[in-house]
């Protein structure tokens, strides 16, 4: 049977960029001709969630949210709008981080969801942690006698954000490739403000978390590190910071390699065959 | 018609053909072809060849609308629609097709015209380029790439309504498939496609303003407080706002719910809104705030021209206009000159005529 992908991000009314990275995914999953088609969808932008189903022609559609956490937009917001009938967050058995997928009716248009956990909570999620820490530091054997820091909102809507988080720190730590690895917060402890008294080592990479850059990732977590007095103008990269040199990525989203995660949850829920789709995204690099 | 196509009948013709220009079947020896204008029954292989090759526009029309058409139902209807291909006989549809055929969808403008073997080939520009020359436009045919022009407007804003009546100029679609075609258009205005196939079906699922808040919860819970039974007005005055053709190109379909009707303007636009936009509402959460609040007197001295002057600037960012007063043009309110007149005069400290605002204006705690 013909199979869809329907990407599903949060977009943005006043901000262009934020819908890019969603399109810049949408468009290498689709160079592979895996799925008979690939859709973007948005909360903000346009198609809406509500009306992202009927634009495409499968009956059978993989659905990914590009979305850090599990919470109230996986288990609200998504499954209302896009009208996945008998949802039910139990389904998806999972204690904060470990949602994989479910098989739901979208009641508009009848056809077959399976509805993937969110992008950031997959385990591959590490490696394109880990991918922005070589891409800003230019050197593809980072870790020994560098820090990294993995920053995220923290308690937005739901603990689960948080929990997002200290899963990559924590399974990036045991890999034992970076000297120490911490989870940071905007808005929690340990905050990001702090970030040089929570390392040791001279070099600190620091990913934040988020699916798109926006005014939380150029403008308030440059600012909270002291990188720049004036985020607008930029900063130097990496910038010294109470004798300790900061390299700060933008959004983890915006890195290519997130494609393969997006793919990956599709594929975790049945779609493609996943030979056929390495195979495939090799093509795309 | 080309011997592919003949083939594709002559195995189409074991299951059959009917539609409603074309008849093909066979008994396993012989076949019977029927075309509007001729009948034929009992034909050779051979003279089903002759027959097919005399009446070949229908054909290829048949072959054109079962192989090479997107499915599904809606986008074919959508080819269709493009080049009326309900209203007209295959023989003058065909003659129409030669010289090309356009059609307007929201600001786009798309031609179609025939090509080879009885194919299509679309082109998809701005309405108000329709007598630019190819050459003279930029030049596209991957439908993605519609995605950059669709986002920023004229001079550079931000669009993040697709169907806003400000689609910039310059660019031209060309050779398109009707796949192509289909998802450029798709590109430029998401989902009006399917909506409108739906609306023609008689199947367009409206939800209504009040559902439509009732269901947003978290922050957007806010907007629901202002939906509290005082009447239709506030929703009126949104659709008002927001839902013109001036502002959008989408034909509002949804009302307060399915007994109250509002007054406001839905527009003429060729496809249909099903329901508030994120944008609406988003706008809707902002005035559901500062509508919220009481009303007080405040008492502020006013020449009549001022007054008028004030009625003139509200109406010209209303309407879009302050970009185009001209600079010495000191009749119109809205001058900039005039505006900064009235401000040195009236503003004492940022108030109108140093009459303090007091708690809860929208200007504190908000941004
Ligand atoms: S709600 Fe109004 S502004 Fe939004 S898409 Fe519909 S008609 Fe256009």
């Amino acid at each position: 049977m013909e199979q869809a992908l329907v990407i599903a991000a949060h977009g943005s009314h006043l901000n262009p960029g934020s819908s890019e990275p969603a399109f810049a995914h949408a468009d290498r999953i689709r160079a592979t001709g895996l799925f008979e088609e690939v859709r973007e969808t948005f909360w903000k932008e346009e198609p809406h969630f509500r009306e992202g189903l009927r634009t495409v022609a499968p009956d059978e559609v993989y659905l990914v949210p590009l979305f850090i956490s599990e919470g109230y937009f996986t288990e609200q917001v998504l499954p209302r709008e896009f009208r996945l009938e008998g949802f039910d967050p139990a389904d998806w058995d999972s204690d904060g981080t470990t949602a994989d997928h479910t098989t739901l009716t979208a009641a508009d248009v009848g056809k077959t969801v399976h509805y993937c956990g969110p992008v950031g909570t997959h385990e591959a999620m590490s490696d394109v942690i880990i991918r922005r820490a070589e891409s800003v530091t230019g050197d593809t054997e980072v870790g020994s006698g560098v820090g990294l820091a993995v920053v995220g909102h923290g308690t937005e809507r739901n603990e689960n954000s948080a929990k997002a988080i200290q899963y990559h720190a924590d399974r990036i730590r045991e890999r034992g490739r970076f000297d120490e690895v911490q989870a940071l917060f905007m808005d929690e402890e340990p905050e990001v403000d702090d970030v040089t008294d929570h390392f040791e080592s001279e070099d600190v990479v620091v990913v934040p978390l988020f699916v798109a850059d926006g005014y939380h990732t150029q403008e308030d977590i440059p600012g909270d590190m002291g990188l720049t007095e004036d985020p607008a103008s930029g900063w130097e990269t990496p910038t010294v910071v109470d004798g300790t040199r900061i390299w700060y990525a933008g959004a983890v989203g915006t890195e290519p390699l997130l494609a393969e995660v997006v793919l990956e949850r599709a594929l975790d829920a049945g779609a493609a065959d996943s030979t056929s789709a390495a195979r495939a995204m090799e093509g795309t690099r | 018609m080309n011997e592919d196509q003949f083939d594709a009948l002559q195995s189409a013709a074991e299951a059959g053909i009917d539609t409603e220009t074309l008849t093909v079947r066979t008994d396993g020896e012989t076949y019977d072809f029927v075309v509007p204008e001729a009948s034929y029954t009992g034909l050779s292989d051979d003279e089903l060849h002759a027959a097919a090759r005399r009446h070949r526009e229908y054909v290829t029309e048949w072959y054109f609308w079962t192989e090479v058409a997107p499915e599904p139902a809606q986008r074919r209807a959508f080819i269709r629609w493009v080049e009326q291909a309900d209203d007209q006989s295959v023989p003058e549809r065909r003659e129409r097709l030669q010289e090309g055929i356009r059609r307007e969808w929201g600001q786009l403008e798309i031609q179609v015209k025939l090509a080879e073997a009885g194919r299509r080939v679309y082109q998809l520009h701005h309405i108000d380029d329709s007598d630019e020359r190819v050459e003279d436009l930029t030049v596209h045919t991957d439908p993605h790439e519609a995605r950059e022009i669709r986002k920023s407007d004229e001079d550079g804003r931000y669009r993040p309504l697709s169907t806003a009546p400000t689609l910039r100029r310059g660019w031209a679609f060309v050779d398109l498939t009707p796949a192509a075609l289909v998802e450029t258009i798709e590109t430029f205005y998401p989902a009006t496609i399917a909506n409108w196939h739906r609306e023609q079906e008689g199947e367009l699922d409206v939800t209504h303003w009040h559902d439509a808040v009732t269901r947003q919860t978290g922050i957007y819970g806010v907007v629901e407080t202002w939906d509290r039974g005082e009447g239709t007005d506030h929703v009126e005055w949104v659709a008002e706002a927001c839902c013109a053709d001036s502002q959008c190109l989408k034909r509002r379909e949804w009302e307060y719910d399915e007994e109250t009707p509002l007054d406001a303007d839905g527009g003429d636009g060729t496809f249909p809104c099903r329901e508030p936009c994120s944008l609406v509402v988003s706008a809707a959460r902002k005035w559901t705030r500062i509508d919220a609040e009481e009303s007080r007197t405040y008492e502020f001295e006013l020449t009549p021209s001022e007054k008028e002057q004030l009625e003139e600037l509200i109406d010209a960012v209303a309407d879009g206009r302050t970009e185009e007063i001209r600079e010495a043009d000191f009749s119109d309110g809205a001058n900039r000159w005039r505006a900064r007149f009235l401000r040195a005069k009236l503003f004492e400290d940022g108030n109108l005529d140093g009459v303090p605002t007091g708690d809860g204006g929208a200007a504190e705690g908000d941004h």
